[in-house]
């Protein structure tokens, strides 16, 4: 079976982001970038899956400029066989990739599909969700177990209140937790080995996707900023201040 | 112009959460109705009846719909939302899940999250883990937004009295099955519903000292939260995770113990009307968004504070 993971080039989860002077976005200028945390996750249930003997092939797919090749170079020196960018310089909303993934997916016919729960710039949670209606895929979203047998897939979902478990029938997609696997480092052997292995590019115009706009961003501002408050010196004062100055107990 | 909101709901009791996202409908103004899908829930479109500000409950009680899998349910929505500018979910692990499959199925784009209503197209929402607020007008005809509870008030659940219609429409996609589920028990009030919440962190040690947090929250009424440092050691379930991944909790008052403040935690809890840090360390980031913060140790502090209140 082949399963086919997808990646996001985004800041760096440790940059605390600035907002442009002019309101019209986040500041990306010189700003560290990596792959989405969630991503990760995916690609190390997907080789897992393969040492398991699950998974024949790992494809990992990235969507975006020419520089994401560094995100998909990152995959495959952590397992992944091959890479697929689908180059755009273009703003590419949640449901344009889902659209663009149906066609690589359509392309590819992979069993099972691992994307990350959320990217942590969009903070969307949207694409896993759009592409299995794209391609009528059952989903199990926000998975911490995945377990394959035969021609179904069992996933553990993490949802409010505790776990929930669900059957679905592959083809599927699944979108990762944090709590599914801890993924590991790459190593400098498989780094190098990552450079010879292959990485196609496309566009969406190769896909016959229009990349069309939904949604239109008016302005960026950085959230109400929090009085400064102050440092008690015991648990007494604390107690008091909690229920003379803020009234709250 | 007209609204549908997706009630979360157990088959028993409509949630809390949708009562927020009432609140935002009538913001967007129109007449607002709701979705009750389920099985065996007619108690839950009773009540739903009663909300005050809904106008018309549709209830599509079936089999297919019992566990509420987004394969079906999403199915149901979209044939139903044509009738709708605007189709709305609280931004719940429920909701996060079925709607984005609507919104693709409807081929629009959907605003996740949305903690203002600026016009009828017009929405606020928080990206960069709460670090930037985007403003976003939806071009598209049908407008699909889940959201944030804690960016409105609670509508009232009674006062009320909105007809009740039945949708016979079945959707069973047969793809996905029901196998189990394991749910978190507690006494406490829920977390994203509490006016005070009391959380700890890796500082906390292990799982048994949370006994000390369990404490002061009996004494205060409160939900007990965690970061995910605390999570990930295994010292509580994940559904007690507060921040960017977790819950997104705005209490009157929460109670940081232990917890270093890391950006991911701060996006879920930065929005709280008082904060109070434990820490031992002065210089935690959490003490930079603290209304009032105590340098202590927390096993000191924290039975202290208990015996006070």
């Amino acid at each position: 079976m082949k399963v086919l993971v997808t990646v996001k080039r985004v800041i760096d989860y440790n940059v605390k982001v600035r907002v442009k002077s002019d309101n019209s976005d986040v500041d990306l200028n010189n700003v560290k970038m990596a792959m989405n945390p969630f991503c990760e996750i995916a690609v190390e249930e997907a080789v897992r899956l393969k040492e398991a003997g699950v998974a024949s092939e790992v494809v990992v797919v990235s969507l975006g400029p020419q520089a994401a090749q560094e995100q998909l170079r990152t995959a495959l020196a952590l397992g992944a066989d091959r890479g697929i960018l689908v180059q755009s310089d273009e703003n590419l909303e949640s449901l344009t990739v889902a659209k663009l993934l149906a066609k690589v997916i359509g392309e590819e016919q992979p069993g099972l599909v691992i994307m990350g729960k959320q990217a942590i710039d969009t903070d969307n949670n949207q694409t896993g969700q759009m592409l299995a209606a794209l391609t009528g895929m059952p989903q199990g979203t926000f998975a911490s177990e995945v377990k394959v047998s035969g021609d179904k897939v069992q996933v553990t979902r993490e949802v409010d209140g505790g776990l929930q478990t669900v059957e679905l029938t592959m083809p599927a997609i699944v979108t990762t937790d944090l709590r599914l696997n801890e993924p590991r480092y790459a190593s400098l052997p498989n780094i190098m080995k990552a450079k010879r292995k292959p990485l196609e590019t496309k566009t969406p115009e190769d896909l016959g996707v229009a990349v069309k706009a939904h949604t239109q961003l008016l302005k960026v501002e950085p959230p109400a900023q929090r009085q400064a408050g102050i440092k008690v010196t015991s648990v007494e004062e604390l107690v008091d201040k909690l229920k003379n100055e803020a009234k709250v107990i | 112009m007209a609204t549908l909101i997706i009630a979360e709901h157990d088959n028993q009791s409509l949630k809390g959460a949708t009562l927020n996202a009432v609140t935002a409908a009538t913001q967007i103004g129109g007449d607002v109705h709701i979705l009750v899908a389920g099985a065996g829930c007619q108690g839950v479109a009773d009540a739903a009846a009663s909300v005050a500000g809904i106008s018309k409950v549709l209830l599509a009680d079936n089999a297919a719909y019992e566990h509420q899998l987004a394969e079906n349910v999403s199915l149901l929505v979209a044939e139903l939302g044509t009738d709708y500018s605007h189709v709305i979910a609280p931004a719940t692990t429920a909701g996060k899940n079925l709607m984005p499959r609507v919104a693709a199925l409807l081929d629009v784009a959907q605003l996740s999250d949305v903690i203002r209503v600026d016009s009828e197209d017009t929405f606020a929402r928080p990206i960069y883990a709460g670090n930037a607020i985007a403003t976003v007008k939806s071009l598209d005809a049908i407008k699909v937004i889940t959201i944030r509870g804690t960016g409105f008030d609670a509508a009232a659940a009674e006062g009320g009295s909105a007809v009740i219609e039945a949708v016979t429409a079945v959707h069973d996609a047969g793809i996905s099955t029901f196998v189990g589920e394991e749910m978190a028990k507690s006494d406490r009030p829920e977390l994203t519903a509490a006016s005070v919440i009391v959380s700890g962190g890796r500082g906390m040690g292990n799982g048994e000292n949370f006994a000390l947090l369990e404490s002061l929250a009996d004494k205060l009424g409160a939900a007990v939260g965690a970061s995910r440092a605390a999570v990930d050691a295994g010292f509580v379930p994940n559904d007690m995770q507060v921040g960017q991944t977790g819950k997104i909790v705005a209490p009157d008052l929460y109670i940081a113990v232990g917890i270093s403040g890391a950006i991911q935690h701060l996006a879920g809890m930065k929005d709280s009307k008082v904060i109070v840090a434990i820490n031992k360390d002065e210089e935690a980031p959490i003490f930079s968004v603290a209304d009032y913060g105590l340098v202590a140790d927390l096993f000191d502090a924290v039975p202290e504070l208990d015996g006070k209140l």
